[in-house]
């Protein structure tokens, strides 16, 4: 008995491992579900208008995103989005929808104020895409606003204005509008997308997950 | 060949530092499939107020190909504890392999820390657990070869 002994416990470590980790699995994937996002039914809140569009206004698929320029995850989707993008064409629009995670992201807040700031000189998409390649250059500075600045410089944005604009009330009514939106919908992770209304879950949170929940829309966009 | 030697025959103390390395693996173990579980979830890959980012795991040194690193991680785990309780049983032959895997474990480790400390510049709380328990196996390994080199 005793020359079995230790392939017993082995094996009996194995299973309750195993065990262990498919109970944890299923207890993990219940809360993500009881987490999960409402479908948006178009009662709550539309968010800040006009939102930030990019791509064709006509298409048939939708995929809305709240993101926070700080978010190190929203960082790498920004490439896979622009990907994305490209892959799909004329049958995609993508918006943008503020969620600055305060206080997980000490600059968060200050990242969105010079996004709206900027569209509000039309250069959202600009300030957008300057914010996310740059993000490991701004992320863990203190003083982080001049070098926001230097990028208000950079895409052609008029300053003075610029610099007003960041404490004016245009600006917080926009983030506070997109943030009333999220939290009708329950949102409180970022990114979180929605493509035509249906949320990429946890369980298949990734780029090709994101890939096929766009597929499936225009699918059913087709069928319609 | 008889790779088996009775326990009986074996310096009681190197039995009982084999049995504490089991013990320390099962550490690792639960630790490493936590990991995994939160990876495939997706439950580390995102932002959220509560919990904030898990710049580790959501970085791409988290996975080798589509594969968590931590699942692999639990698969070394398991091996470690395989083998040291064969050696702590008498197993002569699991002893070399169980250093081998050890000692890999530990220069993974070296480089993981590496790349938290100056790659990603952020840690991970279970990773640094999963750092220490490897430390802690190794030196465990390292103190029994001694005391057995000295009897």
């Amino acid at each position: 008995m005793k020359r079995f002994l230790p392939f017993l416990i082995i094996v009996a470590v194995l299973a309750v491992a195993l065990f262990a980790a498919w109970i944890f699995l299923r207890s993990s994937q219940q809360a993500g579900d009881s987490r999960n996002t409402a479908t948006p039914t178009g009662s709550e809140p539309a968010g800040a208008q006009p939102p930030h569009v990019r791509g064709n206004p006509s298409a048939p698929v939708t995929l809305e995103e709240f993101g926070d320029f700080q978010c190190p995850t929203c960082g790498v989707y920004y490439g896979e989005l622009k990907t994305i993008e490209g892959e799909f064409g004329e049958r995609l629009r993508v918006i943008f929808r503020e969620y600055p995670l305060v206080p997980t992201h000490q600059h968060g807040l200050e990242a969105a104020q010079v996004a709206e700031a900027a569209g509000l000189q039309g250069r959202f998409w600009e300030m957008h895409d300057k914010l996310y390649e740059n993000q490991k250059a701004w992320s863990d500075v203190k003083d982080v606003m001049p070098m926001f600045i230097d990028y208000a410089k950079q895409i052609g944005i008029e300053t003075d204005r610029f610099g007003r604009d960041l404490s004016g009330e245009a600006v917080a009514a926009r983030i506070f509008q997109d943030g009333k939106r999220a939290h009708a919908l329950g949102v409180n992770a970022t990114p979180t997308f929605f493509v035509n209304g249906k949320e990429l879950k946890a369980d298949s949170f990734s780029p090709d997950g994101l890939r096929d929940l766009i597929r499936k829309a225009l699918s059913g966009a087709a069928g319609q | 060949m008889s790779v088996n030697i009775p326990a009986a025959e074996t310096p009681r103390k190197i039995v009982w530092s084999y049995l504490l390395a089991a013990l320390l693996s099962l550490i690792g173990l639960a630790d490493a499939i936590y990991l995994t579980v939160e990876h495939l979830t997706g439950a580390t890959l995102r932002c959220t107020i509560i919990s904030g980012c898990s710049e580790v795991l959501s970085s791409p040194y988290a996975r080798v190909g589509s594969v968590p690193l931590a699942a692999i991680g639990a698969a070394a785990y398991f091996v470690v504890f395989s083998l040291a309780i064969l050696a702590a049983f008498g197993y002569q032959l699991a002893r070399p392999l169980l250093a081998i895997v050890v000692s890999l474990m530990f220069l993974t480790t070296l480089w993981l820390l590496y790349l938290q400390a100056f790659v990603i510049h952020h840690f991970c709380q279970y990773c640094l657990l999963s750092a220490a328990v490897t430390t802690a196996l190794m030196t465990i390994l390292l103190l029994s070869g001694l005391r057995k080199q000295n009897v």
